[in-house]
């Protein structure tokens, strides 16, 4: 988010600590913040309302052009939307080799990249917009909102995970149940009786690894962004009292312009990567090794 | 950064979303990109049998134009001797005819002669015969010697 719209943690004088600390509290379906590092018994309703929004948006706009898709000579959207889905099929075809795969995997990619960029783009509005706007709904001053939902740990483990889940099927798909067991106990180290568990053991440390980095990388680009953006603010924020604070209102302005121009390229950067790992690691199931 | 139920929640979105792209995104738009490749290939191909067709086409209209100006050539050729042909005829028939016109007047002429000689002879005879009867009524009787004068009529 840039930076815009401190006001009202000005108004309430939170202190620097205070005020981040609200801001990266998720609204969830308990109403106040979480305790326990995991606790399966809450969900993040913020999260979920706005990547569903946000994949709904990305879907909606590829379907209706899809639905009007002509082979002649194609509308401008028709143009920027083949554009992607032939950057993501072009990169499909150098990595998954199975042209029926291809068939599931390539939506699959497509799937991601919008969806992530779009969800990542949230982080491009005003930092305090849609608290402020939700705040004033629900008529309470502290009511927590968090509109970016790849900077929540969960929604980019859950989408790390369901390509985990995909890699599986595939794994079993191609080379079968037994095959893909006898690659866990045999790879990478050869096949022999004692290298049995030591496989096994690499084997899970490298899907745990895979899934892990590949949410938390993600996880951890937007987090970051979110959270200088936050800096940023705050820095705007401290200038209405003091006499040096027309300096700082100036360093808000340019920090926040230099991180906003650079943020997006790591928002569409991310997006990029998130579905060129999700790509290697389905075209890796495909592959015996 | 706590982890709790929206981690399944999110993936549930995130396959329905998956499934919804392949269902209803994907396939349409790569099917007018395969449609759309194929409409540019098949239009390639047109364009390239078109220059060759066009090539080819060239190729027989200089060949028939060659061979229209060697025919005309050799027509003009043949006429030219045609004619030289009849004019020559034409001369020889013309010298024949005109062989002919003076053999016919010559013979004509001899004929002409013959008969002027003939009336000269009988000229001549009956000249000498009343000559002979003038000198010989004197001395001869013509009906005496009428054979003697006969063959002196012959004999001229």
């Amino acid at each position: 988010m840039s930076t815009a719209g401190h006001e009202e943690a000005a108004a309430n004088a939170p202190t620097a600590g205070e005020y981040i600390v609200h801001h990266l509290t998720h609204f969830n379906s308990t109403g106040h913040a979480q305790k326990d590092i995991i606790d399966f018994s809450i969900l993040n309703v913020d999260t979920l309302v706005f990547s569903v929004l946000m994949g709904v948006l990305g879907l909606f706009v590829m379907w209706r052009v899809a639905r009007s898709a002509t082979s002649g000579v194609p509308g401008r959207m028709q143009a920027a939307v083949e554009i992607v889905l032939e950057m993501v099929n072009e990169q499909a075809k150098g990595i998954v080799h199975s042209a029926e795969s291809r068939k599931a995997v390539g939506p699959l990619a497509l799937t991601v990249f919008i969806w992530i960029f779009l969800m990542n783009s949230m982080d491009f509005l005003p930092l305090d917009v849609f608290p402020n706007i939700w705040q004033a709904i629900v008529g309470d001053h502290h009511a927590y909102l968090r509109v970016v939902p790849t900077a929540d740990l969960n929604g980019t483990l859950g989408m790390s995970i369901g390509v985990l889940l995909v890699c599986i099927y595939y794994n079993i798909k191609i080379k079968g149940f037994g095959g893909w067991m006898h690659e866990l106990f045999t790879a990478p180290f050869g096949s022999h009786p004692l290298l049995y568990p030591v496989n096994f053991a690499m084997q899970m440390i490298e899907f745990l690894a895979k899934t892990v980095s590949h949410g938390m990388r993600l996880f951890g680009n937007m987090y970051a962004g979110e959270l200088v953006f936050m800096l940023i603010a705050l820095m705007g924020a401290a200038w209405a009292g003091t006499a040096t604070g027309v300096f700082l209102f100036a360093g808000h302005v340019l920090a926040g312009s230099i991180w906003a121009i650079f943020h997006i390229m790591i928002v569409a950067l991310q997006a990029f990567i998130f579905m060129m790992l999700t790509l290697v690691y389905i075209g890796q199931a495909h592959e015996a090794h | 950064m706590n982890l709790n139920a929206t981690l399944f929640a999110q993936l549930v979105v995130f396959f329905i979303l998956a499934w919804f792209t392949m269902q209803f995104v994907w396939p349409p738009i790569v099917k007018a990109l395969d449609e759309r490749a194929k409409k540019i290939a098949d239009g390639l191909a047109a364009a390239e049998r078109g220059k060759q067709d066009l090539e080819l086409a060239t190729k027989r209209s200089t060949d028939a134009l060659r061979e229209g100006k060697e025919k005309a050539a050799e027509l003009i050729a043949n006429a030219e001797k045609r004619g030289a042909q009849l004019i020559e005829e034409a001369k020889l028939t013309a010298k024949v005819e005109a062989d002919r016109i003076v053999t016919g007047a010559k013979a004509e002429i001899d004929q002409e002669a013959v008969r002027a000689k003939e009336q000269l002879r009988e000229q001549v005879a009956s000249l000498v015969v009343s000559g002979a009867e003038k000198i010989l009524r004197r001395e001869i009787n013509a009906q005496a010697h009428a054979d003697i004068l006969a063959t002196i009529k012959q004999d001229l």
